[in-house]
């Protein structure tokens, strides 16, 4: 009955720690919660879902279709709504971040309407697979395994090629790096493409997974995911992926052990507990007060 | 006198008369959340939650007890004002962003609590009675933004006030300065909450019907673009930025089903042309001054100055 939670909780978890990535990475670079970003993983499963029900694909391809779109998507908004303001205070480029996020769903509950819509049974075919007590479906093992390798790729452009160095550096002093000759700009655009795609992911996922996709699913998994960020730290990438497991690991388990009206708050409250803890999220790096 | 405004307001549109609520009771919102973000710098994404505790705070006195309005409003305010005041004690602690999302979960689970308690009805909202005043409401609305429009003015340019913008400007300098960060940071935090509170109760009484999933993330963050378009810190500022953001839904109503696509449209636009908000550094009463020649014209003016 645990592991059979645990896998539950694992699988909720990666798509939260999807998204997280998103939020964190942009944070890391311009220090700008991008609060449009729910509204993008949202965007992402809408594409899936076109692309399922009217050209008949299966959920790789979908998922691929939905990517690159979010990716168009999420570099635009950069470009028109937060590229102006970032010479400007935060907080503008953050009411900025709340428009968009308030277009995208009204352009979404318009174009949909508002009912959830569901993905066709032969996006993909599940099978239950017994393993001891546990049952797990064939769905859950596609979550956890095509996060873990998104993650894995991910952590491979970070760490070891030309442009995952840039942004590393632009991410620890954004005016050196600028004078170190790096384009911050499109290092900027590369960033949010990078997030776009991965809340894109984790849309068609969460659209599979649990059937439906609609105008407004946008917030709270966006807020969960932000949640989810910050536990772990912000900024932090290995951060972001912990938080997104231990939030989708405890909220499951939670709901198992009869919480289940309190879903919502159960994020929420580990996130603030663990903030008082340790003010900086779990593997978030101390904020040096200088005079 | 309590006839003749009875009258006056049912001689009123109803529909005008509550455009002009719900921009009263926004302007008290938004000079609550000024106090805590303008004037103190402290980011709050829960500032509904905390409407939340006073609506449903004051809907509960009128129902289980007898307790004259004007009282009723106070009590609503002074709880919320604890609440807040209790909340901002551990968590004025963190910094920046760490505070924000700690204002955030903090709103998520207060609205998931009244979702469940039995005496705010759960999920069905409550009911609420008519007030225990003569005074109609909409005229208690607008002594109360007005007496909030004067307080928050006074209290700008008060000591208290001077200390807020220091830990504003620069925590350390503030500190250094020998004031006290955490008992400022949580006196202003009260306030601000105290003004959602008596906000809250205002609004749950004009209405009549309040649901814990009114007041969501999404309210709060209509609060929170209250004061950045209008102007952080600027008392004008957030009087104007309630009254455009609150009237706005109605103006543009005529667009039905596109109206909230061009309101976040409209939303992205003033920010990137005017990111400091409408009035974003404007200073009323140095204006006025320098009209009637009282004080000197300014030569240059810094275009920084509105940060």
């Amino acid at each position: 009955m645990l592991l059979q939670q645990l896998i539950n909780g694992v699988a909720l978890g990666s798509v939260y720690a999807l998204i997280a990535l998103g939020y964190t990475m942009v944070y890391g670079i311009i220090t700008l919660i991008n609060f449009a970003h729910g509204e993008i993983f949202m965007v992402g499963a809408f594409v899936g879902l076109l692309a399922v029900s009217k050209y008949n694909v299966n959920v790789f391809v979908a998922m691929a279709v939905a990517m690159v779109a979010s990716m168009i998507i999420g570099v635009v908004i950069e470009l028109i709504a937060y590229r102006p303001l970032r010479k400007s205070s935060r907080l503008s480029a953050l009411i900025s971040a709340i428009g968009v996020s308030i277009f995208l769903s009204s352009l979404a509950l318009m174009v949909f309407g508002a009912d959830a819509k569901a993905f066709p049974s032969t996006a993909f075919p599940v099978r239950q697979i017994k393993i001891g007590e546990a049952e797990i479906s064939s769905l859950q093992l596609l979550i956890i395994g095509i996060s873990a390798l998104l993650m894995l790729g991910l952590e491979f452009i970070v760490k070891k090629t030309k442009i995952g160095k840039a942004m590393r550096a632009t991410s620890e002093d954004y005016n050196t790096a600028a004078l170190m000759g790096i384009n911050v700009n499109r290092v900027i655009s590369f960033t949010f493409a990078l997030g776009s795609a991965l809340a894109a992911a984790g849309g068609v996922l969460v659209g599979v997974l649990f059937n439906a996709v609609s105008f407004n699913m946008g917030l709270m998994a966006g807020l969960k995911a932000f949640a989810a960020a910050v536990l772990g730290g912000i900024g932090s990438i290995p951060g972001a992926m912990l938080g997104g497991l231990m939030l989708g690991i405890t909220e499951v388990l939670g709901v198992a052990a009869g919480f289940s009206s309190y879903r919502d708050a159960i994020a929420f409250a580990i996130l603030v507990l663990v903030l008082l803890v340790k003010p900086t999220g779990l593997l978030g790096r101390k904020i040096q007060k200088k005079v | 006198m309590g006839a003749s405004l009875q009258n006056l307001v049912a001689g009123m549109d109803p529909y005008f008369l509550q455009i002009i609520v719900n921009i009263g009771i926004a302007i008290i919102l938004a000079l609550g959340l000024n106090i805590i973000t303008g004037l103190t710098g402290q980011l709050s994404l829960g500032h509904a939650a905390f409407m939340s505790i006073g609506a449903f705070v004051g809907a509960l006195l009128t129902i289980k007890t007898g307790l004259p309005f004007s009282l009723n409003l106070i009590l609503a305010g002074s709880i919320t004002a604890l609440v807040g005041a209790m909340i901002g004690y551990p968590i004025l602690r963190l910094t920046g962003d760490y505070l924000a999302i700690c204002t955030l979960g903090f709103a998520e689970i207060v609205k998931v609590v009244f979702l469940n308690l039995d005496i705010t009805n759960k999920a069905l909202g409550l009911s609420v009675p008519p007030a225990h005043s003569s005074i109609p409401m909409p005229i208690m609305v607008w002594i109360c933004a007005i007496l909030a429009i004067v307080a928050v003015t006074f209290l700008q340019n008060s000591r208290f006030g001077r200390a807020l913008k220091a830990i504003r400007g620069d925590e350390i300098a503030a500190e250094s300065m020998g004031i006290n960060l955490a008992r400022y940071k949580i006196s202003s935090f009260a306030l601000g909450t105290f003004f959602a509170g008596i906000g809250g109760a205002l609004y749950a009484h004009f209405l009549g019907y309040i649901n814990p999933s009114d007041f969501s993330f999404l309210k709060s963050v209509d609060i929170l673009s209250m004061i950045v378009l209008g102007g952080l810190g600027s008392v004008p500022g957030a009087v104007i930025g309630a009254s455009v953001l609150a009237a706005a839904p109605e103006f543009l109503r005529f667009m039905s089903q596109y109206r909230m696509l061009v309101y976040g449209a409209l939303l992205v636009f003033l920010m990137v042309f005017r990111p400091n908000g409408l009035l974003g550094g404007v200073n009323f009463v140095d204006l006025v001054l320098r009209k009637l020649g009282k004080k000197p014209q300014l030569a240059v003016r810094n275009g920084k100055k509105g940060e």
